[in-house]
């Protein structure tokens, strides 16, 4: 439970960091709050050559609202946007979030970039960056580009970050007017990995109801704005499309009656 | 920018519960293993080392984590704080600590190190938490004893006698 020897480098910048990214491409990871990569290189999981550590890059640890979106950087915790007092009015759906993803102490530690980075299916913030429309900032030594999120997650922990780039940013949507949020998921014990979550937003129109840890990403439907039996039909079709598998946390089935059920509730409760 | 080479031996200096202390580390070790076998301060405890049991739990600069999720090169510069800083009172223990005595908060004791470090960071920050958010905070940590019920207690009773003892204050 030792990780494996690699070099360590600690750049004061993000241009330093994408510099460093540019000369060791593949062999090397980037290290923000490390609460996936450091359990994953304890486990000998990945045995990276080189570790970059932009922990402490001052110009990538910044949280702000910018353009109708609060603008997350590589090395802002968790934690300081769980604990900004204005959450609950710039991005209330993540208020919801927050207390389901691990716990308080890794949380603390955790970025919110990391977790869109690492692409765990089952994880919360990947969840709600696509549920909301956000967007991933990508940045390689030449420039950067912006990608939606429903097309920066590929698959089971795979991205479209080539070798090359860094995760500079994530982009979460405000709150609008008119649109209800609502959360939740299902775990064996509070904090850990999600056997299914689901999120909705609704407006007068429609619903998009987004639903992780049940494909091999996080995926999201619109939805028209059904009731009962019909709003029945349409999450269970959903539910069929996510093509679930049977595995040792859980069966298919029984994830996609998670999908019914606590998809129906948040979805009465974004309504509401 | 620092760099390090893989067999590199680093000095890494940190502040230890107040006091600046120093050891020697590859890149690779873990802040769990460099405070108890560089620095020998064997308070902290160390469980799974994946970050799932939180026995290690430190505070760095102040803030809960666990110091199995994190290298000593790291915490390099850093203020560590360990469960060997928490002793205040007349009797040695901090009031934390005197009311996990008298609630019977901790049987074998192994997790209570971390335990102790989560619940200081935390009613700093939250001086009012709910039994449920309290039970949330707490579930970052695994008690094999399972005595769940009395750290809960605990950590409500220090809550509340730190509000009051506020108020009286107030009064005097």
């Amino acid at each position: 439970m030792k990780p494996q020897v690699f070099d360590y480098a600690r750049p004061d910048s993000a241009a330093e960091a994408v510099a460093l990214l540019a000369d060791s491409g593949s062999d090397a990871r980037i290290l923000a709050g490390g609460q996936s990569l450091m359990a994953v290189l304890n486990m000998r999981l990945a045995q990276p050559s080189l570790l970059i550590d932009i922990s402490r890059v001052q110009d990538l640890n910044y949280v702000r609202v910018q353009d109708g979106n609060l603008v997350i950087g590589a090395a802002a915790t968790q934690a300081s946007v769980e604990w900004r007092r204005s959450l609950k009015d710039e991005v209330p759906l993540l208020t919801q979030v927050f207390p389901h993803i691990s716990h308080f102490q890794i949380r603390n530690r955790g970025t919110v970039c990391g977790s869109v980075a690492h692409a765990d299916p089952s994880a919360e913030l990947p969840l709600a960056l696509l549920l909301l429309g956000g967007q991933v900032v990508l940045r390689n030594r030449k420039g950067r580009r912006v990608l939606a999120a429903d097309d920066f997650f590929q698959g089971m922990l795979m991205t479209a970050r080539a070798p090359d780039e860094l995760v500079e940013e994530v982009r979460y949507p405000l709150v609008t007017a008119g649109h209800g949020y609502a959360f939740n998921e299902f775990s064996g014990r509070h904090g850990d990995f999600a056997v299914a979550s689901v999120g909705a937003m609704v407006n007068k129109d429609s619903i998009r109801f987004a639903v992780g840890g049940v494909s091999d990403r996080p995926r999201v439907k619109v939805l028209p704005l059904l009731k009962g039996a019909d709003l029945d039909t349409a999450i269970n079709d959903f539910a069929w499309e996510l093509e679930a598998r049977d595995d040792h946390h859980a069966s298919a089935q029984f994830r996609r009656q998670l999908v019914r059920r606590l998809g129906r509730a948040v979805i009465e409760r974004a309504m509401s | 920018m620092k760099k390090y080479e893989k067999n590199e031996l680093v000095r890494v200096t940190v502040t230890l519960n107040g006091k600046e202390r120093s050891g020697i580390c590859e890149p690779r070790m873990l802040l769990s293993d460099f405070l108890r076998d560089e620095l020998g301060a064997t308070g902290t405890h160390v469980g799974c080392e994946h970050g799932v049991c939180g026995a290690c739990t430190v505070q760095i600069d102040g803030v809960a984590a666990r110091s199995c999720l994190t290298l000593a090169v790291q915490a390099d510069g850093r203020s560590i704080d360990t469960v060997e800083g928490l002793n205040g009172g007349s009797t040695g223990l901090s009031d934390l600590q005197e009311a996990f005595r008298r609630n019977h908060a901790l049987q074998c004791g192994y997790c209570t190190a971390g335990i102790l470090m989560s619940c200081d960071d935390y009613l700093g920050r939250k001086p009012d938490p709910s039994e449920e958010e309290v039970r949330e905070m707490l579930s970052g940590h695994l008690c094999r004893c399972t005595g769940y019920t009395n750290i809960v207690k605990a950590v409500l009773e220090t809550a509340q006698s730190r509000r009051e003892k506020k108020m009286l204050e107030t009064t005097e």
